[in-house]
């Protein structure tokens, strides 16, 4: 209620309108943007059926895709779960592009649509344009008219070479992705106009540069070698998606348009995965903080206010290791209890905070905040900010499993003197090596037999899932010629070699 | 200014293409869950949509991740209890331990991806096995045959459809509530005008009168929201009823897989069946040395064993033939499967039988052999293969795709296929 006289509710009750969505969207701009200071893309806000939020998922959060049988799969696993009602619908997906797309559901009371705007409209919205790994990995102009671009190119490819040719090929990108990333140098983005010239042209060049000759130019004898040469590539490369397409010996042209396509889009998502804390973190927090915003300034009633917390509530749980249903740390939990931290931190500092935090404690919390989103990942955020407060609250504690030990020991907990191991730790936890192996392209025997050599570093002597070889196989299929795995442990001392050949 | 579309008319259905590459690529497994669902299901029940499931680790997608192994610290929320240094035995399921990953609750545990399949895909996967022609496909799956129906009125269709009574009440249900208004207040003028002395009043009075009746006349006699149109509906007209016998010796040289072949031949002839004939009716019979009438779980479930009659089983199907199903009320179909064995007289008088007491009153008759031996004759076919009439088919079928071709000339002749 406000003070200035009775209230101005913008509605009552749980139903929506066309209208009452616009009116919503635009107090919570206002407050938003001229409140605090959100940097956002414009919002395209698209009210969809259950039916649609189901296909919505199954073409990982983009609003169109080529069409591959794992997508399929997705859907299927979703529907089936979503029809018995294992499980209920996300209300919203929200887009990294611009326009900033976000997806509402139908079935969602006028509180919740609320809710959905606030969380992803501002929140993931801003967090997207801010966030430095965003800006550098994804370009939201373009990323729509390029999977246009690449859902016409397969689909062209389909009929050209067969659906099968197309699928395998497709099979084998998909199982590299996780492989297909840069983490380290921008490469040179280009629109969809542009990518589809560089195709025309590259095809251009090849048949300019067929010419029948080469086929009556003697074979080299076998195994005949010419001058050393030293090692290719130089530097070991971690993009092995990358090196497929630029320098697979046997790929058609069609095929590497098809792994570059697969490549871009692990690129595009790339950033999502290494942000999952902030993300939702920074997204819940600006939902709970415009909310309430609301309804101090007399806009929503106190019905609107419960259905919000109790939703908010559910979202930001966090069960022990020990409790049903733990799957880990949420990362809603964790990121709206880390942001909301910031600001306490600023706003009321104790002399502990003090003490961890000189240069934020008792500053200007939406800086800080602003700060952190923008320049910070998961694993460096939580490295940077997260407080001792915040694990005694989380009552984190550390396991050692180590392979020698027959026994899991525990390694700190929540105490004085476990408080910077744990986060060191914990932090690491969301580093990428942690769950992704490390495999680089060493060498590629250009002038031998072509195979090409990978090497797999283990992570703390973790060694690889059975299902690697399978995926090597996947890589020899694009390569076209052995592939080599060497396998080395911390130091770089090898400690195993193996082929693999697709077929 | 944010945009805000509303999609929900848009196409629902963008994820059915990706779903049908995934079940043509796991047509085997799905096949092989389909054949479960048929050996289980009722030959009246077989037209359903089913859930199937296939292994999970058949359609994983590989990546490369770390295996069990090495060394790591995982860090958990909730210490109620745990001290620096304390040692706890390591948990039996490895994974367990790195639930902080996610991956320990998620694809790992489930030993079966399972789903549902449509009435239409199901029966797809089934008529595959049968190598069902598309054009049986289409007139075993689709209903084709339908009647002109009334089901009312509606307000818009076209004028050869026109109901003129129906358009006139309805104009004059609109011309007596338009113009009632208009009546009242004439009659509230007239009446004051009655008492009105004053001329130049009355005057104004009767040009008000005047006005209103221009009013009235100008309502319609007749307009278009007035028009109502006869009403058709297709509805699907199957013909009349039929009986179909099943007719199944269960001796014990009939094995699961020689059961399934006839189970699946029953269920196509009672699916085409089912689209011809408003109501089917199935007699099951199975016989040994003798024959008796069953119901379906002990037809094709019940393990029996004895030698071979096949003449009492004719002679059963011709007894309850002649009792409930006279020919002048019934189409009547017959279907037989059979290993072959009959010894002694038996196949030559089955064949007599048939030939001059059960086939004039069928409309068809088709015998399938199941055979251990696909060379040689067995003596009940060597008797059959004598009969000579349009109305019976008899092939020897070895696997799933010759079922098909015994019932091939009464789709033709029937379906007109």
């Amino acid at each position: 209620m406000s003070a200035d006289g009775g209230p101005r509710y913008l509605s009552t009750g749980a139903e929506w309108s066309f209208d009452l969505i616009a009116r919503y969207d635009a107090a919570i701009k206002d407050i938003a943007h001229n409140e605090f200071k959100l940097d956002t893309y414009p919002n395209q806000i698209e009210i969809i059926a259950s039916e649609q939020m189901l296909d919505a998922y199954a073409s990982v959060g983009l609003p169109i895709g080529y069409p591959h049988w794992s997508y399929g799969k997705e859907f299927i696993r979703n529907e089936d779960a979503y029809r018995k009602g294992a499980r209920g619908l996300a209300y919203e997906i929200v887009i990294n592009s611009n326009p900033c797309i976000s997806y509402l559901m139908e079935e969602n009371t006028m509180a919740m649509q609320a809710l959905v705007i606030a969380h992803a409209c501002y929140g993931h919205n801003s967090f997207f344009k801010g966030n430095y790994l965003f800006r550098q990995w994804t370009n939201a102009d373009s990323i729509i008219d390029y999977m246009v671009f690449a859902r016409r190119y397969v689909l062209e490819c389909e009929e050209r070479h067969g659906a099968q040719a197309v699928e395998e090929t497709l099979d084998s990108c998909h199982a590299l992705m996780s492989h297909g990333i840069d983490r380290y140098r921008q490469p040179p983005q280009l629109s969809a106009e542009e990518e589809q010239n560089r195709v025309r042209e590259r095809e251009e060049y090849n048949w300019k540069r067929f010419d029948d000759i080469w086929r009556t130019v003697p074979q080299k004898r076998k195994g005949e070698r010419r001058g050393g040469e030293a090692q290719y590539p130089a530097e070991p490369q971690e993009n092995l998606l990358y090196f497929v397409e630029k320098h697979s010996p046997k790929l058609e042209p069609w095929q590497r348009e098809l792994v570059r396509i697969t490549r871009k889009m692990a690129q595009y998502f790339y950033p999502q995965g290494q942000t999952k804390v902030m993300n939702e973190g920074w997204a819940t927090f600006w939902h709970y903080t415009l909310l309430n915003r609301l309804f101090d300034k007399g806009l929503v009633d106190a019905g609107f206010m419960l259905e919000c917390l109790q939703s908010h509530t559910n979202v930001v749980t966090q069960r022990g290791f020990d409790q049903r249903g733990y799957g880990g740390v949420n990362p809603y939990a964790l990121g709206f209890a880390m942001m909301t931290d910031l600001r306490r931190i600023c706003e009321n500092p104790t002399d502990e905070d003090r003490e961890w935090f000189p240069d934020i404690a008792g500053g200007d919390w939406q800086k800080v905040l602003d700060f952190a989103m923008r320049n910070y990942k998961d694993e460096s955020f939580i490295a940077q900010y997260l407080s001792p407060r915040l694990i005694r609250e989380f009552h984190l504690f550390a396991v050692a499993d180590h392979e020698t030990d027959d026994h899991l020991t525990v390694d700190s907990i929540h105490n004085e003197q476990g408080y910077r191991r744990l986060r060191r730790l914990f932090a690491s936890q969301y580093n990428r090596d942690f769950s992704v192996p490390d495999i680089q392209v060493t060498r590629y025997d250009r002038r031998g037999d072509r195979s090409l050599t990978v090497q797999h570093r283990r992570h703390r002597n973790r060694p690889l899932a059975a299902e690697a070889e399978e995926v090597l196989r996947h890589l020899s299929r694009l390569w076209g010629f052995t592939v080599r795995l060497e396998t080395c442990d911390d130091t770089g001392k090898a400690v195993g070699v193996r082929d693999f050949r697709a077929g | 200014m944010s945009i805000v579309i509303d999609r929900r008319l848009n196409d629902r259905n963008k994820s059915a293409a990706n779903r049908a590459r995934f079940i043509r690529r796991y047509k085997e497994q799905i096949k092989r869950a389909v054949s479960d669902i048929v050996a289980r299901r009722g030959i009246t029940d077989m037209e359903k949509g089913g859930e199937v499931s296939i292994p999970t680790r058949d359609i994983k997608e590989p990546s490369f991740r770390h295996g069990p192994g090495g060394d790591h610290e995982y860090v958990h929320p909730g210490n109620h209890s745990f001290n620096k240094g304390d040692r706890i035995p390591r948990p039996k399921s490895q994974g367990g331990g790195g639930g902080g990953s996610g991956e320990g609750d998620g694809e790992g545990s489930q030993d079966d991806f399972t789903f549902s399949l449509s009435r239409e895909e199901f029966m797809n996967l089934f008529f595959d096995d049968l190598e069902l022609p598309h054009l049986v496909r289409n007139f075993v799956t689709e209903i084709k045959d339908f009647k002109m129906q009334r089901a009312g009125y509606t307000p818009s269709g076209v004028p050869a459809n026109l109901s003129v009574p129906r358009s006139l009440r309805n104009a004059m249900a609109r011309r007596v509530a338009l113009s009632a208004p208009l009546h009242r207040e004439i009659a509230a003028l007239e009446a004051a005008e009655a008492k009105e002395d004053d001329l130049v009043v009355r005057a104004g009075i009767e040009t008000e009168i005047a006005a209103l009746k221009s009013r009235i006349a100008r309502v319609p006699f007749l307009d278009e929201i007035d028009l109502r149109f006869r009403h058709r509906v297709k509805v699907p007209q199957p013909i009349s009823r039929a009986v179909m016998f099943c007719l199944m010796d269960v001796s014990a040289s009939m094995t699961e897989e020689k059961k399934d072949l006839a189970k699946r031949f029953f269920t196509l002839l009672y699916l085409f069946l089912s689209r011809k004939y408003e109501k089917v009716e199935i007699v099951f019979i199975r016989h040994t040395d003798n024959a008796e009438e069953v119901d379906e779980q002990r037809f094709f479930h019940d393990a029996q064993s004895g030698g071979t009659v096949v003449q009492s089983a004719l002679k059963l199907m011709n007894e309850i033939v002649t009792e409930r199903y006279p020919p002048a009320g019934y189409n009547i179909y017959g279907a037989q499967v059979s290993d072959g064995d009959a010894f002694g007289a038996d196949p030559e008088k089955s064949r007599a039988l048939l030939a001059d007491q059960i086939l004039p009153l069928c409309r068809y008759y088709a015998y399938i052999e199941v055979p251990d031996d696909a060379d040689h004759t067995s003596p009940l076919s060597y008797a059959y293969a004598r009969i000579e009439s349009p109305r019976f088919a008899m092939k020897s079928v070895t696997s799933r795709g010759d079922v098909y071709p015994v019932l091939r000339e009464l789709f033709k002749k029937e379906a007109n296929i």
